[in-house]
């Protein structure tokens, strides 16, 4: 894991949710239901997207704001994720 | 139900065959509103004409038509449904008339009130009065705008029609999009009235008139929602709302089935066509004949609810049935008609069903629409009252489960919300007091839209800019208004107007010349039904709770009891399939999207892509690509490649030529 993690995801945001539209600036601490820039069916894609991306499982559960609503608690929660699986 | 156009040259001599020349080609854009026969007036500096769909006195009600003198003319497309009433009224009043028409009650009332005419008129309808006395026009519109009037000023004349493309024909004026009216759209979905999406077009408001004369343009509101202020309901009792809306809905059909053709009634499926069609079959009508959209995709369709209610009625009943290709054939057809962006398709299907109408020589159906604005019906009402309920106590955990009621989706496999969607209804939650509260997280939407567009196209417009401009179009006493009524007012001053009676009603159905009426908009129901405590109208969660309980005999309980279903069409499935036809998707193409402009090719390729791979596509993406394709396709149509019809059969015309010399009037 490592600084890559936000860009990957950043670079699927800005190309699947902003359709390459980079004038809209936002943050690594932003978020980003509330700035317009996932809608709840966009979470869902996002969710596939980190699945097929990182080789992971992600439950309902885990689909919350405060791992997943802006890059760093995304950063966070895929780091946790990974951990749990290679000990596994 | 016709089409009609004139021209008001200011200041100028004009050269009396050009006026006539410029007004037959714009009357032959209207052709299809009145296939019937058309007529023209004409004056020394100016001229006004008609298409007509012949619908009372086929054969004595040709237009123009004036008052006893000669000297009033009128024009309108419509119908004056209490012409009978006001027939006699007038006669009593000294006046003469000369055919059956409900035109001529125009003209003899505007003579009798003056400008007050209008408050008379029961009716739908778009009206241009020539007063040759004073050398002045009169335009009126019906109050909630269900037929439509544009206008516009060109080199020293004003220009009014039935329909923009009329205007556009008029000295060939090139059209140009108006990118504030884009950015409205992304935002409220419709344009806010006087502005169109073309740029120095107007639309005359619904409710008001106009007056056009060598001292220029005065508009006027006559009439405007009214609901009570302060809390303040004169109707409470559930027995006496009961009573007088089973007294007002009956009249305002009766009324609506005045016509010598034939008239028919679309089945929806859900309550309020069913009410209205149960009515007339019931009461008026033992004969009537039904219409039904159907879809392929079982998704959208809603046939086993229509074929039961035709059976429990007894009517003929007609169907037709769509599928996704049926709709990409149709839809550049429905944008020609609409004449504006659409960020849905379902306008293409409506188009199709009015075709089955026509098909079968009928001219004139009832619809149900209205019903959901003036009683209460949609979600938005009650995701408004939800969400109030919840601002109260904002750290609730169950209070947001209610909306789960409405849109079931949102609960987890555990039962609670799914903290995303409690995100996004959180919003604003606690902003009760906002003016717009009801509808404040749907046009903050409208973000996302200006993503694909051309820097050139985009124009930095805050929410907030627009909502200035929607002040514009709020009544004076709404801040004393109930929640639920404020919420009512934007439904139907925005989306009724905006898009269900234009982009899903008159132009859908004038494009196959079929003539639409809406009993629930009658301006007396509407009216009364202001006056209705809202719990009679959002009972609980129940919306149109009072017509719910006014007509039980008339209705299978399956359908008086259904939930709302919103009418839909498939979209993705439409614009990117390999039957999509040539056109749309040329227009997708790069090379046609940098060449009009509006939109980023490589945003719009993304898009694409995006809906391409993905099965559930998601709403917005949807309407995305809906805006996109219809706004190429308004281009093409309009702008580029803009290819009206110039000529027109004047052998079925009535052509009135004004000689003021010799102070009469031949008629040709």
């Amino acid at each position: 894991m490592n600084q890559d993690v936000k860009t990957t995801i950043r670079e699927f945001i800005v190309e699947n949710f902003l359709f390459g539209d980079t004038s809209v600036v936002f943050d690594d601490d932003d978020s980003l239901m509330e700035n317009g820039i996932l809608d709840s069916t966009g979470i869902l894609e996002l969710v596939a997207f980190l699945e097929k991306e990182y080789g992971i499982r992600i439950a309902n559960e885990e689909i919350l704001p405060e791992n997943m609503d802006t890059l760093n608690n995304l950063h966070r929660f895929l780091e946790k994720k990974m951990k749990l699986e290679q000990a596994s | 139900m016709c089409g009609i156009a004139g021209i008001y040259p200011f200041h100028t001599s004009a050269d009396s065959h050009h006026l006539k020349t410029t007004l037959e080609h714009m009357l032959a854009t209207l052709y299809h509103r009145g296939p019937d026969e058309g007529g023209m007036l004409l004056d020394k500096n100016f001229a006004m004409g008609m298409t007509r769909l012949s619908i009372i006195d086929l054969s004595g009600g040709q237009q123009p038509i004036s008052n006893e003198q000669g000297d009033m003319w009128v024009v309108f497309n419509g119908e004056i449904f209490n012409f009978v009433e006001l027939r006699t009224l007038l006669q009593k009043a000294g006046h003469r008339f000369s055919t059956h028409t409900d035109t001529e009650v125009i003209i003899h009332a505007y003579e009798e009130f003056g400008l007050n005419f209008v408050d008379h008129l029961n009716g739908q309808f778009a009206i241009a009065i020539w007063d040759s006395r004073a050398r002045q026009l009169i335009l009126a519109r019906d109050r909630v705008g269900i037929r439509p009037l544009f206008y516009t000023e060109h080199n020293g004349s004003m220009y009014f029609a039935s329909e923009m493309k009329a205007l556009a024909t008029a000295n060939r004026f090139p059209l140009e999009i108006d990118f504030r009216g884009l950015s409205q759209i992304f935002t409220f979905w419709v344009n806010l009235p006087p502005r169109t999406i073309f740029r120095d077009i107007h639309e005359l408001p619904p409710g008001h008139l106009m007056t056009v004369s060598d001292k220029g343009i005065a508009q006027y509101p006559y009439w405007n929602y009214r609901f009570p202020t302060d809390g303040i309901f004169p109707i409470r009792s559930r027995k006496h709302a009961r009573t007088i809306l089973r007294e007002q809905l009956l009249e305002a059909t009766r009324l609506r089935l005045r016509a010598d053709v034939p008239v028919g009634a679309y089945l929806s499926g859900g309550l309020d066509s069913s009410l209205i069609s149960a009515i007339v079959k019931q009461y008026f009508n033992d004969k009537l004949e039904t219409f039904s959209l159907a879809f392929h995709n079982p998704h959208y369709d809603e046939r086993p609810y229509q074929e039961q209610m035709a059976k429990h009625l007894g009517t003929r009943h007609h169907v037709v049935e769509i599928n996704e290709n049926d709709i990409a054939e149709l839809f550049p057809m429905a944008v020609w008609h609409a004449e504006k962006p659409l960020l849905r398709t379902a306008p293409a299907p409506l188009f199709a069903l009015s075709r089955l109408v026509r098909e079968h020589h009928i001219k004139v159906v009832l619809t149900g629409e209205g019903a959901d604005e003036i009683f209460a019906g949609y979600n938005i009402f009650k995701e408004d009252k939800i969400r109030r309920f919840w601002a109260k106590a904002p750290e609730s955990e169950w209070r947001p489960m209610v909306l789960a009621k409405l849109y079931p989706y949102i609960l987890q496999e555990k039962g609670s919300v799914s903290p995303f969607w409690k995100q996004f209804f959180r919003r604003h939650l606690t902003e009760t007091d906002h003016p717009f509260y009801s509808h404040l997280l749907r046009w903050e939407n409208g973000m996302h839209f200006s993503r694909f567009l051309a820097p050139d196209a985009r124009i930095a417009l805050t929410l907030e800019d627009h909502i200035e401009e929607l002040w514009n179009l709020i009544p004076y006493e709404y801040s004393r208004w109930h929640p639920l009524n404020k919420a009512q007012f934007l439904e139907a001053a925005l989306f009724m107007n905006g898009y269900l009676l234009s982009s899903q009603g008159d132009r859908m159905m004038m494009g196959n010349s079929v003539e639409g009426r809406f009993p629930y908009l009658d301006h007396r129901l509407i009216d009364f039904a202001a006056q209705l405590h809202p719990d009679l109208k959002l009972h609980g969660l129940t919306g149109k709770f009072i017509l719910r309980q006014a007509f039980p005999e008339l209705l299978p309980p399956e359908i008086l009891n259904r939930p709302k279903q919103p009418y839909r069409a498939p979209i993705a499935s439409v614009f990117l399939s390999q039957h999509t036809p040539e056109i749309i998707r040329e227009l997708l193409q790069e090379d046609a999207l940098k060449r009009f402009g509006y939109f980023n090719p490589a945003a719009v390729a993304r898009l694409t892509q995006k809906l391409l791979q993905n099965p559930v596509p998601s709403a917005r993406d949807e309407m995305a690509i809906t805006f996109i394709v219809s706004l190429q396709i308004l281009h093409w149509q309009f702008i580029e490649h803009f290819q009206p019809a110039m000529t027109i059969d004047m052998n079925k015309f009535k052509i009135v030529q004004m000689n003021h010399k010799e102070e009469t009037n031949a008629v040709f």
